[in-house]
C-alpha cells in the first residue's frame, strides 16, 4: 500500500544544540516529520534524540537553526500556549501524584479554561479510549500498575486533542509483555486518531515496531539514517546503523515480510485422551478436542492408556496464519519436530511449515519485490 | 514542693485568670510568627530552589540569623523597626525571622523532593511557573515541609518564654516570677502548659498535613 504523505508537520531546519560546557547534543539536524505518522527517534543514550524532541515544545531551545510546527517557528509562540497544543508523554508517565487519575487526564483542558465539569467528562471519555475502566478515574496514580499509569499518561496527553504528540521513552519503564501491549494500543489509537507522533526510544525493536519512519541518531547528535523500518533493517546507511540495529536485523526484517502466501502442509494428528496411541516414523501433533495444539508425540512411541499431556514434548511457538513470516520461522525453529504449527485466528491448528519452506517463500517474495518498482508499505 | 502548694496556686481564681491570659499570649506569640515565617519562607525558598545565586544568599543569611541569640534579637529589634522596647510585636518580628530562617531550608528541601518527571510533565502540559508552583509543586512539598514546620513550631513555643525576660508576656512570665519569688508551683505549671501547647500544636499540624495529602495514604498498587 503506497501512502501519500500529508502536510509536513514538524520540521527541523539546521538545528544545533550545544550546551555551555561545549558538548554538542544535536548537530545540524535537518528532518521533516510528516503529518499523521508515527516517527521514531532512536539511538544510544546521549545521542540527542530527547533533546531534539524537547525542542519541539520549547522545553529546550536550539543554539541555532529553527524548529517549525505546521510551518510556524515554535519560538514565535508563547511557550505555555504552544505546549497546551502539543501532547506530551514522559517516561514513568510523570503523573501528578496528588491528583486523581481523572483530574490528571483533565489537566490540559482545565489549563485551557474549560469548566471542571466539561474537562472531567472529557477525561472520562479518554480513559475509555485508552482502555481503562471508569472506576480507575477515582484512584490516585500510586494505586495503579506501571502499565496503567502509562495509559493514563497517554490519555492525559490526548485530552485537549492536540494534532502533535511527543512521546519520550513512554514505555521503557514497564516490563516487556506490558510494553508490547502498550505498543499495540498506540498503533490502534493512531489508526483511529491520526496524530503526528514523535516517539523517542533507545530500543530498536520498539522503533521498528511502532515507527512508520525511523530516524537513527548517532553519538554526538548526528542523524545517521532516516527511513522506513524495512529499509533500515535491509539497508543500513553505514556501520554505525548496521551495528545499532543489531546482529539479527535480518531476522527482525522478517516482521515486515507478509506471510499471506504461506501454504502450510498437512500433518498427522492425534487427540489428547485417545487410547492406545502408537506413532510411526514421524512426529505426531497432539491436539485437544477444539483442535488447539498441545504438544508433539515422539516417533516410535507407544502409549498404552489414554494419551496424556505428560507423554508429549512441549510444542514451540505458534504462527498465526496471515501474520508476517517472522512468526512462521520462529515456530519452525522452536518446534521439537522441526515443523512449526500454524493456527488460525481462533488458535486452531491448520497445518505445519518447515524453516525450509519459509526461507523458500522468502526468496520468491524477494525476487518478486525486486522486479517491481519501489513502493511504500 | 508539695502537691498542696500546687493546689493552693491553682486554686486561686486570680492565678487561674492570669494563667489563661498568659497561655493565650503564648499561643498568639508563637503561632502568629509560625504562620508569618512560613509565608516569608515559601517565596524565598522558591527563589532559592530555582536560582543557585539566590540559594547561596538565602542560606547564608538564614544561618547567620539563626546564630543570633534570641534575647539579643528581642532587644535589638525595637531599635531597627522603631517599636517600644516592651512591645510584644518585637517577639512576633523576631520569631518570624527565626521561623523563616529555619523553614527556608525545609521549603527548598521539600521542593527538591518533588519528582523531576512530575515538574517536567507539568511544564510540558503548559503550566506557567507561578501556577505550576502553587498547584503542583507546593501541594507535593507538603509532606516534607510539614516536618520543618513541626520543628519550627516547637522552637517557637519554647523561644516565646525567653520574651518574658523583656516583659512581653506569655507562659515565660511564670518562670521569671517563680524564679524571683522562689516559688516552684508557677514554674511547674509553666512547663506543663508549654509542653501541652507544643503537643497540641504538633498534633494539629499532623492532622492538617493528612487533610492536605490524601494521596499519600492510598495503598500502592504499582511500583515505587
Amino acid at each position: 500500500m503506497a501512502r501519500a504523505w500529508g502536510a509536513r508537520l514538524i520540521e527541523f531546519q539546521s538545528v544545533t544544540k550545544a550546551f555551555d560546557d561545549g558538548t554538542v547534543a544535536v548537530n545540524d539536524l535537518d528532518l521533516t516529520v510528516e503529518a499523521g505518522t508515527i516517527t521514531v527517534f532512536v539511538g544510544p543514550s546521549g545521542c540527542g534524540k530527547t533533546t531534539s524532541l524537547r525542542m519541539v515544545n520549547r522545553m529546550v531551545e536550539p543554539t541555532s537553526g529553527r524548529v517549525l510546527v505546521d510551518g510556524r517557528d515554535v519560538r514565535s509562540a508563547d511557550p505555555a500556549s504552544l505546549r497546551r497544543g502539543i501532547g506530551y508523554v514522559i517516561q514513568h508517565a510523570g503523573l501528578f501524584p496528588h491528583r486523581t487519575v481523572l483530574d490528571n487526564v483533565a489537566t490540559v483542558p482545565l489549563l485551557a479554561g474549560w469548566t471542571r465539569r466539561r474537562a472531567r467528562s472529557r477525561a472520562a471519555e479518554l480513559l475509555e479510549v485508552v482502555g481503562l475502566p471508569e472506576e480507575v478515574g477515582r484512584r490516585y496514580p500510586a494505586q495503579l500498575s506501571g502499565g496503567q499509569q502509562q495509559r493514563v499518561g497517554v490519555a492525559r496527553a490526548l485530552a485537549a486533542d492536540p494534532p502533535v504528540l511527543l512521546m519520550d521513552e513512554p514505555f521503557s519503564a514497564v516490563d516487556p509483555v506490558v510494553r508490547e501491549g502498550l505498543q499495540d494500543e498506540l498503533l490502534r489509537l493512531q489508526s483511529e486518531l491520526d496524530k503526528t507522533v514523535l516517539f523517542v526510544t533507545h530500543d530498536i525493536d520498539e522503533a521498528v515496531r511502532v515507527g512508520e519512519r525511523v530516524a537513527v541518531f548517532a553519538t554526538g547528535g548526528v542523524l545517521a539514517q532516516y527511513s522506513e523500518p524495512p529499509e533500515l533493517l535491509a539497508r543500513p546507511a553505514n556501520d554505525f546503523v548496521a551495528d545499532f540495529v543489531g546482529r539479527d536485523r535480518g531476522y527482525r526484517g522478517l516482521s515486515f515480510v507478509a506471510g499471506a502466501a504461506l501454504r502450510p502442509d498437512e500433518v498427522e494428528t492425534v487427540t489428547v485422551g485417545a487410547p492406545g496411541v502408537v506413532s510411526g516414523d514421524e512426529w505426531l501433533l497432539a491436539l485437544d478436542e477444539d483442535r488447539r495444539p498441545r504438544g508433539w508425540l515422539r516417533p516410535r512411541a507407544t502409549v498404552a492408556g489414554p494419551l496424556s499431556e505428560q507423554e508429549l514434548e512441549p510444542g514451540g511457538s505458534l504462527h498465526t496464519l496471515g501474520l508476517p513470516l517472522r512468526g512462521a520461522l520462529d515456530a519452525a525453529l522452536s518446534s521439537p519436530s522441526g515443523r512449526g504449527v500454524v493456527v488460525d485466528r481462533d488458535g486452531r491448528a491448520v497445518g505445519v511449515v518447515t524453516a525450509h519452506q519459509v526461507l523458500e517463500l522468502l526468496s520468491t517474495e524477494r525476487a518478486a519485490a525486486d522486479s517491481e518498482p519501489e513502493g511504500g508499505r | 514542693m508539695t502537691l498542696d502548694e500546687l493546689g493552693r496556686y491553682l486554686g486561686s481564681p486570680s492565678n487561674r485568670e492570669q494563667l489563661a491570659e498568659q497561655f493565650g499570649q503564648h499561643v498568639y506569640l508563637s503561632l502568629v510568627p509560625l504562620l508569618l515565617g512560613l509565608l516569608v519562607a515559601v517565596p524565598l525558598g522558591w527563589g532559592a530552589q530555582r536560582l543557585p545565586s539566590v540559594r547561596a544568599v538565602v542560606f547564608g543569611g538564614a544561618s547567620v540569623l539563626y546564630t543570633v541569640p534570641s534575647l539579643a534579637l528581642f532587644v535589638v529589634i525595637p531599635g531597627i523597626i522603631g517599636t517600644r522596647t516592651l512591645d510584644s510585636i518585637n517577639v512576633v518580628v523576631a520569631l518570624t525571622l527565626y521561623t523563616a530562617a529555619l523553614l527556608v531550608r525545609s521549603v527548598v528541601g521539600a521542593l527538591d523532593a518533588v519528582p523531576g518527571p512530575v515538574t517536567a510533565a507539568a511544564t510540558a502540559m503548559g503550566y506557567r511557573p507561578l501556577r505550576r508552583f502553587l498547584t503542583v509543586e507546593l501541594p507535593l512539598a507538603v509532606p516534607v515541609l510539614t516536618a520543618g514546620v513541626r520543628v519550627a513550631s516547637v522552637s517557637n513555643i519554647s523561644l516565646v518564654s525567653v520574651g518574658a525576660l523583656i516583659g512581653t508576656g506569655g507562659l515565660g512570665v511564670l518562670f521569671t516570677e517563680g524564679f524571683r519569688t522562689r516559688y516552684l508551683a508557677p514554674i511547674l505549671v509553666g512547663i506543663v502548659l508549654t509542653l501541652l501547647l507544643a503537643l497540641v500544636v504538633d498534633r494539629a499540624l499532623v492532622l492538617a498535613r493528612n487533610r492536605l495529602t490524601p494521596w499519600t495514604r492510598s495503598t500502592p498498587g504499582g511500583a515505587r
